[in-house]
């Protein structure tokens, strides 16, 4: 199939805020429907207990808020108010289950108001182990996943077994693999696989059950390789920041215009959490806990240990070849604007070139971000050493 | 006439000038701790562990204690500019900036220079900002992080998983971090006689608390509450003149009870009780007079607020338990306030608001304090349909004096109370 057909369709199902495929889904299988906040929680739990997995990460630029804006200060980030407005009307009514991850207090408390305005909506926060110990955090970490498997079942889920835990880790191994292909794969021929393309099939595929997501990946991956497109003469970029609050998707098609080819970035983090495939022999909790402590990709919610997170980010654009970054965090994200001037000191020790801008799920202007953005990219290809 | 309020001398009562003496005291220790070779060990007030702290005779130093001191004393907004310039956003929390902002003028606090940590404890309890907080001050700092994650009570349940996964890193990662830089090997008995302190003491402040449901009430719970609970959240829980403080203060609210007298705010006790209100959120600090005043001046007293169980949930229950020394930390540390999820926090306020006989309630939202602030809304909506009490909702910030608008709080709160009062008339004449 043609990479753009593929793009097509993840686009409607990106833009469905009535989420019309989930609730074919529900009405074929009468079975259970869990959402899920960014930024991480263990998907292949709810595939293993037989429920459909769909990622709640706001309502973005399509959607009028009108009852969410009344829950929230001005001060907070958009992503709860959008997520509240797709619940109170109506919406997400097919949801039995919102999980939130340990990502800020925002979204800790978002668990709470979803409790009180949906008391028939079972809630769990996934608290992800700040320890990294297997017999302190792991062990912690276990017990999380048990009760979510729990709370599944008490939805009417079927129990989870190891074997079918093992089966889930062994798609949701594939699903990684195929978004660090197609990752590796846009780094190498960036001009064949546009951000604003890739992004709309990755974020397609959290509403999707890993199945078919696994089949439109493999599928768009082997379209893009077929893809016979030039090269343009744009500089090479990082973006950092946008990790729960989702940019509008022209924000990326304006990056990509203004002269950046994007050859790394933090969006949607769930799809690429580990950097290697989980153990499938053994236990299955046991293997997801121990690729969480060992091979988390840096996340700003997970304490940062001894390795800061600048180091991973440094690491990162020498992987991909990087000429620079930019910082593109959600207005008022605690998370990302508190690792800002740490990310910003490390890249001017070494004399990277960054810039960045905030912005919000919902913004609708982007000449300003045009300009700096080109003026960016300009300024690297002019000034920056060959 | 001017809406600026007038600047008055401030009446105290005899526990309070016995509070300043400890806590001068203990800025001595910690100005003087290089000197006296005492390990410095910075932490949190949520989930604080002072007692393990003072078991290896380290000294606590708690980064927000200095933080709004700096409000208090008009530092802060001198600090927080300075973290701006270097490149800290706006929108993040003012406590962090104004710390980081101490520390590039030196460390030269509201109560002289700070010493740099031997250790950062970084108690991961009730916010999520400490975790960046520590993380940033270990790179300035480059000292050792010890990690104490306490999990969320997000179904407002303790289960024996999250307080299993607390002691172990007690004693995986906190208490060789402590024996390290001390050289002391952990005494549990020397924990436990902590503990035992504790325990009175605790008893002591949850009668304070809970005069508040007298009418009228002896004390406010919210702007006088701040110094009530100044030594058990810092860095006196576990010791004897903590005990004693406590005991002081019991006696003092004993005799205001036996002779029905108000509050003591800083222009004297208040004459006349006329609005209960309960409050939830945390105080401002650079203006705290002025913010107090605004209520006092109406005859508003907040019988009971939740910002006074952020470093500590005792009214309902929980004490400090000798006998079981690690996991009763472990359950102190997941019981703080801010560690509840937002349905037994307004569950809790609905107590307070029925159990203290409260006109109205209050809610302060502080553009710095997510943990505080996200949700306020929704527990205000919740609230009023449970207590049929109208909810007032006001906002600005913790030590960024820019975000504190004194006329526009006064307006809201006294437009507030003008409908308090309807309201009370409207139901003593039904």
């Amino acid at each position: 199939m043609e990479a753009r057909k593929i793009v097509e369709e993840c686009e409607d199902i990106l833009n469905d805020l009535e989420f019309t495929s989930v609730r074919e889904w529900k009405a074929r299988t009468g079975g259970t429907v869990v959402g899920y906040l960014p930024t991480y929680v263990p998907l292949e739990v709810i595939h293993a207990a037989g429920a459909l997995s769909v990622g709640i990460f706001g309502g973005g630029d399509k959607m009028e808020i009108i009852k969410g804006d009344a829950f929230y200060q001005s001060y907070i980030c958009h992503l709860p108010r959008s997520t509240l407005e797709l619940g109170l009307s109506g919406r997400l009514d097919f949801l039995d289950a919102l999980l939130s991850p340990s990502l800020c207090d925002v979204v800790r408390n978002l668990s709470g108001v979803w409790q009180l305005q949906f008391p028939n909506v079972k809630t769990k926060y996934i608290d992800m182990p700040q320890n990294f110990d297997q017999e302190v955090g792991g062990r912690f970490f276990i017990s999380v996943m048990k009760e979510l498997a729990l709370l599944l079942e008490s939805l009417g889920c079927r129990p989870v077994t190891n074997e079918l835990l093992r089966q889930s880790i062994i798609l949701y191994n594939e699903n990684r693999r195929l978004v660090d292909a197609l990752y590796d794969y846009r780094a190498e021929a960036p001009h064949r696989v546009p951000t604003a393309e890739l992004y709309v099939v990755l974020r397609a595929g959290l509403i999707q059950p890993v199945e078919k997501s696994n089949e439109t990946l493999a599928n768009y991956l082997a379209a893009v390789r077929n893809r016979g497109a030039k090269p343009l003469d744009n500089v090479r970029v990082v973006v950092v920041g946008s990790f729960c609050e989702q940019p509008p998707l022209n924000l990326i098609k304006t990056l990509e215009k203004a002269g950046c080819y994007i050859v790394d970035d933090d969006f949607i983090q769930i799809a690429r959490w580990f950097r290697r495939p989980v153990a499938v022999d053994g236990d299955g909790y046991r293997a997801i806990s121990e690729a969480f402590l060992s091979a988390s990709r840096p996340s700003s919610s997970v304490f940062e240990g001894d390795k800061p997170r600048s180091e991973d980010l440094v690491e990162r654009i020498r992987d991909r070849n990087a000429e620079g970054v930019i910082f593109a965090a959600p207005s008022f994200c605690d998370p990302a604007l508190l690792d800002l001037p740490f990310y910003q000191e490390a890249l001017d020790r070494l004399g990277i070139n960054y810039t960045q801008f905030q912005f919000s799920e919902n913004t609708g202007q982007f000449q300003t971000i045009k300009e700096q953005t080109g003026t960016f990219s300009d300024s690297i290809k002019l000034w920056s050493e060959a | 006439m001017s809406d600026q309020p007038v600047v008055q001398d401030v009446v105290k009562d005899e526990s309070m000038l016995i509070q300043k003496k400890m806590l001068d005291g203990w800025y001595r220790e910690i100005g003087s701790a290089r000197e006296s070779g005492r390990p410095v060990v910075y932490s949190f007030v949520p989930g604080n562990l002072t007692e393990f702290i003072l078991s290896f005779d380290c000294v606590p130093v708690l980064p927000e204690i200095n933080a709004l001191h700096s409000g208090m004393k008009k530092m802060s907004d001198g600090f927080i500019l300075e973290a701006e310039r270097r490149g800290h956003s706006e929108d993040v929390c003012t406590y962090v900036k104004c710390d980081l902002g101490m520390f590039l003028g030196g460390n030269l606090g509201p109560y002289g220079k700070v010493p740099p940590p031997d250790l950062l404890l970084l108690s991961y309890t009730g916010c999520f900002t400490f975790l960046k907080w520590f993380e940033a001050l270990k790179k300035v700092y480059d000292c050792p992080v010890v990690m104490v994650h306490t999990p969320y009570q997000d179904q407002g349940v303790i289960t024996s998983d999250m307080v299993e996964y607390l002691v172990r890193q007690f004693e995986s990662d906190l208490i060789p971090a402590l024996e390290k830089i001390s050289g002391k090997k952990f005494d549990i008995d020397r924990l436990r006689s902590l503990l035992q302190e504790s325990k009175r003491a605790e008893d002591d402040l949850v009668y304070c608390f809970q005069s508040g449901k007298n009418i009228p009430s002896p004390i406010d719970g919210f702007f006088a509450g701040v110094y009530y609970v100044g030594p058990i959240f810092t860095a006196f829980r576990g010791t004897p003149e903590c005990t004693e403080y406590y005991r002081t203060v019991r006696r003092e609210i004993e005799y205001r009870v036996a002779n029905k007298l108000g509050p003591m705010t800083p222009a004297g006790t208040l004459a006349e009780e006329k609005f209960r209100l309960v409050i939830d959120g945390t105080p401002n600090w650079t203006d705290f007079r002025d913010f107090w005043k605004i209520f006092y001046e109406e005859g508003a007293v907040f019988v009971a607020s939740t910002y006074t169980k952020v470093g500590g949930l005792y009214d309902t229950g929980f004490r400090h338990d000798p006998d079981q020394p690690l996991k009763t930390m472990a359950e102190y540390c997941l019981n703080v306030y801010t560690n509840n999820s937002l349905p037994a926090r307004t569950r809790l306020m609905e107590d307070y608001i029925r159990d203290y006989h409260a006109d109205g309630f209050v809610f302060h939202s502080i553009k710095s304090c997510n943990s505080f602030s996200a949700g306020m809304l929704a527990m205000m909506r919740e609230l009023e349909q449970r207590t049929g009490l109208p909810g007032c909702f006001i906002e600005s910030d913790l030590v960024d004096s820019r975000y504190f608008s004194y006329a526009n709080i006064k307006n809201r709160v006294e437009s507030y109370l003008q409908m308090v009062e309807q309201k009370k008339s409207d139901r003593g004449a039904a």
